[in-house]
């Protein structure tokens, strides 16, 4: 059996985002193999939200996701660092403001 | 001590013996479905068919437990799990039949089809079943079963989702499905036979015939066979025994496996 033959044996990956409760976001569980998205929600069921750790599932092919490039971490983000002044926190607040 | 099996005719007797016969269903079926932890098909699987099993396992402690009390307090739910023989077991036949299909020596040689079809057929039959049992006037009942209808759509949805699949797949998974089906749909005649005890436990709101369960069942399985290009079975007068305590060789086997345990080492505790 070719390679390619074994990875289409294979079923596809989905990614899987849990809601813990009401008004948080969906967070990346983990991820599974499925045939296709409906079966993918049912085992997402079964193996990420046994011990009651959501009450909303999202599934994602993860052929569907793009990601950056672990190589260009350096352009990518290293600039940020030292923009301090991107942090609310660099600003001094009048006491006349109060909270914001 | 008095054997529920011989009390049976009676009011109080009839109670029991109810609540027993759906303890030792979820019991049962429950010790099936986990025979297959480890050796499921795919991983995901595996930990849906462990889920469902401690799903039921859960059901047939509630129920034991109440079973128990009913007795009297003579027994608790371990030892009527535990300590009872092949003939004090009072779950439908079609439950106890091995994973690998009914003329299958031993739970070694596993066929997922039988264990899908026979979990479609049953959690149809246990949807319809605690909707009506909501309603028991045997309060502890009634509680058990609201709980237990929101796990028995679960397994239903998870097992129709597979017949439709296995039906409408690739040649082998059609025929092994349909085989299944075949070979499994004549003990669903016990569930919907007359018997003196459901009437028993109907005439006072505590339980309800099998006979009055069977439009909602069939109105649950039909359409997911219809959309799953497999054939409805023809029906056949065959009727099981297992709830009489009358059972097909399977049980034994099935027993010696859960119960060695707690007979070699009794009381025993995780």
């Amino acid at each position: 059996m070719t390679q390619t033959e074994m990875m289409q044996k294979e079923w596809p990956l989905f990614e899987v985002f849990i809601r813990s409760k009401q008004g948080l976001d969906h967070k990346h569980a983990g991820s599974l193999h499925a045939t296709d998205a409906k079966m993918a929600i049912r085992m997402a069921r079964d193996v990420y939200t046994r011990r009651q750790e959501g009450i909303s599932i999202w599934v994602v092919p993860s052929s569907a996701i793009t990601a950056s490039d672990p190589a260009d971490k350096a352009e990518m983000f290293d600039p940020m660092a030292d923009k301090i002044y991107r942090h609310p926190t660099f600003y001094e607040l009048p006491d006349e403001v109060g909270h914001m | 001590m008095t054997n529920p099996v011989q009390a049976g005719a009676a009011g109080s007797g009839a109670h029991l013996e109810y609540v027993l016969r759906l303890g030792d269903n979820a019991l049962i079926l429950g010790q099936r479905l986990a025979e297959w932890c480890g050796h499921g098909p795919i991983l995901e699987e595996d930990i849906a068919l462990a889920n469902i099993a401690l799903d039921l396992i859960g059901q047939a402690r509630l129920l034991l437990a109440h079973a128990a009390k009913l007795e009297g307090g003579i027994r608790d739910e371990d030892s009527l799990a535990y300590l009872r023989d092949a003939r004090e077991f009072r779950n439908f036949t079609m439950l106890e039949l091995p994973s690998g299909g009914v003329s299958s020596a031993g739970a070694m040689n596993p066929d997922y089809a039988i264990t899908i079809a026979r979990n479609f057929l049953f959690s149809a039959y246990q949807c319809a079943l605690w909707t009506r049992l909501a309603d028991s006037t045997d309060a502890q009942l009634a509680a058990i079963a609201a709980k237990s209808l929101k796990e028995a759509r679960y397994h239903f949805t998870h097992a129709a989702d597979w017949i439709v699949r296995f039906g409408d797949g690739t040649e082998e998974s059609h025929r092994r499905a349909q085989q299944a089906l075949d070979a499994l749909w004549p003990y669903a005649n016990e569930w919907f036979a007359e018997d003196r005890i459901e009437a028993a436990a109907s005439m006072q709101g505590i339980g309800v015939t099998g006979a009055s369960l069977r439009d909602a069942w069939l109105a649950a399985v039909a359409p997911v066979l219809a959309g799953s290009t497999l054939a409805r079975p023809r029906d056949s007068s065959f009727v099981s025994t297992g709830r009489a305590g009358l059972h097909s060789e399977h049980l034994e086997y099935l027993l010696a496996e859960m119960q060695s345990l707690h007979r070699a080492h009794p009381g025993a505790v995780w």
